[in-house]
């Protein structure tokens, strides 16, 4: 469980990696859709520097009753954080200014450059876009 | 030459759709005249601004019957209304979600929902998907606060309710109260804007 200032560390790590961060809940259907597509992109691209991050915005009374069975039915194996900060107008305008705050949303960033997208990836539009963003390194 | 002309005409014609695109995305703003509607509420009339005509204004929200954040504001915006109706700022509450992606958030469903919470503000059904995007919300709860000067309605405040979703008796801020309070008193909303997570409206495919 964090807030948003353990979390924005996570957002600007300085590597050679590409990092995948999307955040999602599992009161949000579209982002369950598509968690799976998220979560294959490390095997997916295997041997390459890449990092995904799945960031739920699950609330903390939800985390053992909702967020971990789900995980596990799911077989979910990307690092996972829960984070939840009341002061939400201050940090999605951190995240991205353009966030109005609806998820799934997602942020891909690297030395090369940093991408925000507020809407829902197909399986074959994620993988399309991380191999363009590997190919930038 | 003909080819430049042509290629100018082109850019000139996307600029331009660019621009409304852009301008249709992003809805109000703070201080921009609300545009009439004219909406069907639960319980069947339509519902256009000539409803509040004689209101000092209105609080305006997307909420639906599906979405965790939307049922965990549900009371508070009944209690908004319980308050602010009363001193001529009564709720509106919209849906604006494709019943086919959200079978609960059908006519129909709403209804339901109006009756079994008994509702005393009015439910409105944007079914077109032409409403939501001038106001430009894009989540629920979405809210904003119209004033009336004049003949017209002018957007005071837009975002979220309070910026405690799991508790209102939390919250450090309670961003509607605060700007209708502060419009009762004749002045302007300290905090006009913010931000909070919701669930996406969801758009006809």
């Amino acid at each position: 469980m964090y807030d948003f200032d353990e979390f924005e560390p996570v957002l600007h790590r300085d590597s050679d990696s590409l990092y995948v961060i999307n955040f999602w809940a599992t009161w949000c259907k579209p982002c369950v859709k598509e968690l799976a597509y998220f979560d294959q992109l490390e095997t997916q691209f295997k041997g390459e520097k890449i990092k995904v991050i799945l960031v739920s915005l699950d609330f903390e009374e939800n985390i053992e009753t909702q967020v971990k069975p789900f995980l596990l039915k799911k077989n979910i194996r990307s690092e996972v954080m829960v984070m939840d900060d009341a002061n939400s107008t201050e940090w999605l305008e951190k995240v991205d200014p353009s966030w109005s705050g609806t998820i799934p949303a997602t942020v891909i960033y690297s030395k090369k450059g940093r991408s925000f997208y507020e809407k829902e990836f197909t399986k074959e539009e994620i993988n399309k876009l991380v191999r363009s963003h590997l190919n930038k390194l | 030459m003909k080819t430049l002309k042509f290629t100018l005409f082109l850019a000139v014609i996307l600029f331009g759709a660019i621009n409304f695109a852009f301008t249709a995305e992003g809805g109000y703003q703070v201080g921009d005249k609300v545009a009439d509607f004219s909406l069907k509420n639960t319980d069947g009339n339509m519902y256009s601004l000539a409803n509040i005509a004689d209101q000092k204004g209105a609080i305006v929200v997307f909420t639906c019957n599906h979405c965790p954040y939307a049922k965990l504001y549900e009371q508070r915006i009944m209690d908004l209304n319980t308050k602010y109706a009363a001193l001529g700022y009564p709720v509106i509450a919209i849906n604006a979600n494709d019943p086919v992606q959200e079978p609960e958030d059908s006519f129909e469903e709403m209804v339901k929902r109006s009756h079994q919470k008994g509702y005393e503000f009015p439910y409105l059904f944007d079914a077109a998907q032409d409403v939501y995007p001038v106001f430009g919300a894009t989540r629920t709860p979405h809210s904003f606060v119209i004033s009336k000067r004049g003949d017209d309605f002018y957007v005071e405040y837009i975002g979220a309710i309070d910026d405690n979703t799991k508790d209102g008796s939390k919250a450090n801020n309670k961003y509607v109260e605060d700007a209708v309070d502060a419009l009762l008193k004749g002045k302007k909303p300290e905090v006009s804007f913010t931000k909070a997570v919701g669930c996406g409206i969801k758009a006809k495919k």
